[in-house]
């Protein structure tokens, strides 16, 4: 058992190593999670033009608002990859300095987005006001939240890799992270694309 | 101490250069859709919707392919599979969902189809 290449009528019982499956897993979990999102969005596209009435897009939105939160998740993408490259040389202190980095982009991107929400809610323009921002304030939202879920675990990893060091376990942890932060930067794309660029055209 | 020990470290990282490339264009394919639909967009707007629509598909290979390292032999293609899979489903569900509900908003809304209303409602 020393080929990593198994052939399929190996039938003797072998053993694997604890988290050998863990990539393919989380792959799957965040396909799961895509199909989450592709629920809101198909819920964003049949009631965005329902608006009661109510203010549409381009009275909405503030597309350099939403410019600057764009660059800030593409900001904590590519300082999350410098984490990983860290990591491979295994350099802790750089580790745990690109980290804390992409928290501070992934915290901005928060606080844009609460801003911008708590903007809208004190205009009047609240969840409540049409089907159309029922669903923009969920899909929004619910991806504002995967954010801050990242951004509990990016702490909490922060802290285990400070006490702990680069060990198997943590680095297993930090490349599942690694596939969530990227994976959400790519529902943003979708995300600015459908709703705020195609809803200001 | 098997071949799956360092299965983890064996996975691909990536490199600087790569990083920067994929965010090299990444930016230039945020930046044209926005400066394009900020500037108010082209004369004809289904070809303004069809370049922020077309950035917005190529971006998300960019980031396939530099940030998360999807390759056909990673976790011998399982993940390019699942991929593909989640792919179809998606635009099964948001296609799907799009037409069906334009063709229940054009066909059954009441005001649509005025001989079939009671006289009150008209």
């Amino acid at each position: 058992m020393s080929t990593t290449t198994q052939d399929f009528w190996q039938t003797e019982p072998h053993h694997h190593e604890e988290g050998a499956s863990t990539s393919i897993g989380f792959w799957i979990y965040l396909m799961s999670d895509c199909l989450m999102f592709a629920v809101l969005f198909a819920t964003f596209g049949v009631l965005h033009g329902n608006y009661a009435a109510g203010p549409a897009p381009k009275d909405l939105f503030d597309l350099e608002l939403v410019a600057l939160n764009t660059a800030m998740l593409l900001f904590s993408s590519i300082t999350y990859g410098f984490a990983m490259l860290a990591m491979a040389q295994d350099n802790r202190a750089g580790t745990l300095r690109w980290l804390g980095i992409t928290l501070i982009f992934g915290l901005c991107f928060l606080g844009i987005e609460l801003y911008e929400f708590r903007h809208m809610i004190h205009e009047g323009v609240g969840p409540q006001r049409s089907a159309f921002l029922s669903a923009f304030f969920t899909l929004v939202g619910t991806h504002g939240l995967h954010v801050t879920f990242g951004s509990i675990w990016l702490v909490t990893l922060m802290v285990q890799v400070w006490q702990r060091g680069l060990i198997a376990a943590n680095r297993r942890r930090l490349i599942c992270l690694s596939l969530f932060w990227h994976f959400l930067d790519v529902i943003w794309i979708g995300v600015f694309t459908l709703v705020y660029l195609l809803g200001v055209i | 101490m098997s071949a799956h020990m360092h299965h983890d470290d064996s996975q691909d990282h990536g490199s600087y250069r790569s990083y920067i490339t994929g965010f090299l264009l990444s930016v230039i394919l945020t930046a044209v859709p926005f400066g394009l639909v900020m500037a108010g967009g082209f004369d004809n707007r289904l070809l303004t919707v069809g370049v922020v629509v077309g950035c917005a598909i190529l971006q998300v290979l960019v980031h396939m392919v530099y940030f998360l390292h999807m390759s056909s032999h990673s976790e011998e293609g399982w993940t390019l599979l699942s991929t593909l899979f989640t792919i179809i489903i998606v635009f099964i569900m948001i296609a799907g969902s799009l037409w069906v509900m334009h063709h229940l908003n054009t066909n059954m809304m009441p005001q649509m189809n005025h001989d079939l209303l009671p006289e009150r409602l008209q």
